[in-house]
């Protein structure tokens, strides 16, 4: 039924413990399996950080990477995907919508340049699977990693599809089990619960993503009017249905996430203040965003369970702790 | 992850915003990094002769840890003596905040180094005498400023685009 949700036959998935890993075994797999072909990867700048560090590991083993830019709203240009591929090129990953900014890539349309030059595609559909529709055979795409948790299944659940006739090594060596692809004793609860988590999504999703996008149209449009100088990440239309990411001038991220909580809001942020890095998130930075502006950002994230009064009270609320933040910082 | 009383300070902060003609201002931090502290103050005179701290006043840029250090050290520092104030250290922030996460300890170094700076501003700008100790400080400061503007000079000067276009914008309207 997974596989059916997806287009693609049952025998084309496996199992594994996270999307994690999942685009662990995609990167290092299919790099290995075809070395005697190419070395050159293809990625974008706004993957998320497992997707980036396998790519960076891989480059310290010998092989190349390339990382597309993005505009400012967070897309690739096809152009780009074109212009980078080479003779040697075995792998192009792109996400299928990006965890903070929710932008959505023309996933269909890099599918087929890969196909027209006999180059393997992957997405990383974490965020998008079980919020937009996904049809692998439609959108040209040869492996795609999906997540449990993400779509209110139980955590310690993945996927990994891998299109029939795909080369590729196995990350985990032992007693064959996943079609030999992942060795491991399989997680038959967790399996079970993300394939409800998927029954209950498939049933909901042409529903639910109608209500969400108006939800979360509104809660962009509100929030935008009702602050001064807050501006959206991220695609205007192009976007999860589930997600609004702003930043605001003049403030920092994370002390907005923490104000919102104590009016029982939860959200997160790109800031570094939130992070143990030094550095912004790298998405919003290659969005173009300054770092100032960067650690000004605020995610809100929508779900099942938002209610129109609930995107009344926060734009009751943000813009008043907005004001107060601002009246504590110098720059204004 | 932050202590009852962190978030005491940050909910409702002591002694913020702009002070007019302040004797002393300190200012440090650096958006890049996503901290900016300015710390003004005014300074009195007590009955024996000392210096104190009259007023004290602030304005942050910056996360949860860094306004709480900002409100608190205005607590610490106001009515006391600069001799006194000048033996603040970030320990005592800490402690007095009931204690910051690892990350967040610079956010109590900030704020000492904005105190001491602004402390520093005054008595140069008085033509006062400066303790060596203080001169070091503020030597040492002006020494990471610059460090952290070479490394990340074209930040910078992009950031001072920007301000200079917001400024344009905000005449225009």
């Amino acid at each position: 039924m997974i596989a059916c949700s997806l287009g693609a036959k049952s025998r084309e998935i496996i199992f594994t413990a996270s999307a994690t890993e999942s685009n662990n075994t995609v990167l290092k797999g299919i790099a290995f399996a075809n070395k005697n072909k190419g070395n050159h990867i293809i990625i974008s700048s706004i993957e998320h950080d497992c997707v980036l560090n396998s790519a960076k590991w891989l480059q310290s083993q010998g092989f190349e990477i390339e990382k597309l830019p993005v505009d400012k709203y967070g897309l690739v240009n096809l152009k780009d995907v074109k212009k980078a591929i080479r003779e040697n090129t075995i792998l192009i990953s792109i996400i299928h919508a990006n965890n903070e900014i929710g932008t959505v890539e023309p996933v269909k349309e890099i599918g087929k340049i890969c196909r027209e030059n006999g180059i393997y595609f992957h997405t990383d559909a974490a965020q998008s699977f079980g919020k937009i529709p996904i049809d692998v055979n439609e959108m040209n795409i040869d492996l795609l990693t999906a997540s449990s948790h993400k779509m209110y299944g139980p955590k310690g659940a993945a996927l990994l599809f891998i299109r029939e006739g795909v080369k590729i090594e196995p990350l985990l060596h032992g007693g064959g089990q996943e079609f030999g692809l992942r060795s491991s004793t399989v997680n038959i609860p967790a399996i079970v619960g993300f394939a409800k988590a998927v029954e209950i999504c498939q049933k909901e999703i042409e529903k639910e993503t109608q209500r969400l996008t108006k939800l979360r149209d509104q809660l962009i449009k509100r929030v935008l009017k009702k602050v001064s100088a807050s501006y959206l990440n991220g695609h205007p239309k192009k976007r999860l249905p589930n997600n609004a990411n702003f930043w605001f001038k003049f403030i920092e991220g994370e002390s907005i996430v923490v104000a919102l909580d104590s009016y029982g809001i939860a959200s997160s942020t790109g800031s570094a203040c939130s992070s143990q890095k030094l550095k912004p998130s790298h998405v919003l930075l290659s969005c173009g965003l300054k770092p100032s502006q960067a650690h000004g950002s605020l995610r809100l994230s929508l779900g099942r369970w938002t209610k129109e009064k609930d995107i009344d009270y926060v734009v009751e609320i943000l813009p008043k702790i907005v004001k107060k933040l601002r009246k504590i910082s110098p720059f204004k | 992850m932050y202590t009852k009383k962190v978030l005491k300070h940050f909910k409702h902060p002591h002694n913020y915003g702009k002070m007019k003609n302040p004797d002393g201002m300190g200012k440090v931090g650096n958006i890049i990094c996503g901290d900016v502290m300015w710390l003004y103050i005014k300074v009195g005179k007590t009955k024996d002769d000392q210096e104190f701290i009259k007023d004290i006043k602030f304005e942050t840029f910056g996360c949860v840890a860094a306004i709480a250090a900002s409100s608190i050290i205005t607590d610490l520092a106001k009515g006391k003596t600069l001799k006194k104030v000048l033996k603040t250290n970030k320990d005592k922030i800490v402690k007095s905040l009931g204690g910051l996460p690892p990350v967040k300890l610079h956010c109590s170094v900030l704020a000492i180094d904005a105190l001491k700076e602004a402390i520093y501003d005054y008595l140069s700008k008085n033509k006062k005498e400066i303790p060596i100790e203080l001169r070091r400080h503020h030597q040492r400061i002006k020494k990471e400023k610059k460090l952290i503007e070479n490394k990340y000079k074209e930040w910078i000067k992009a950031e001072e685009r920007i301000h200079k276009n917001d400024k344009k914008n905000q005449q225009k309207k």
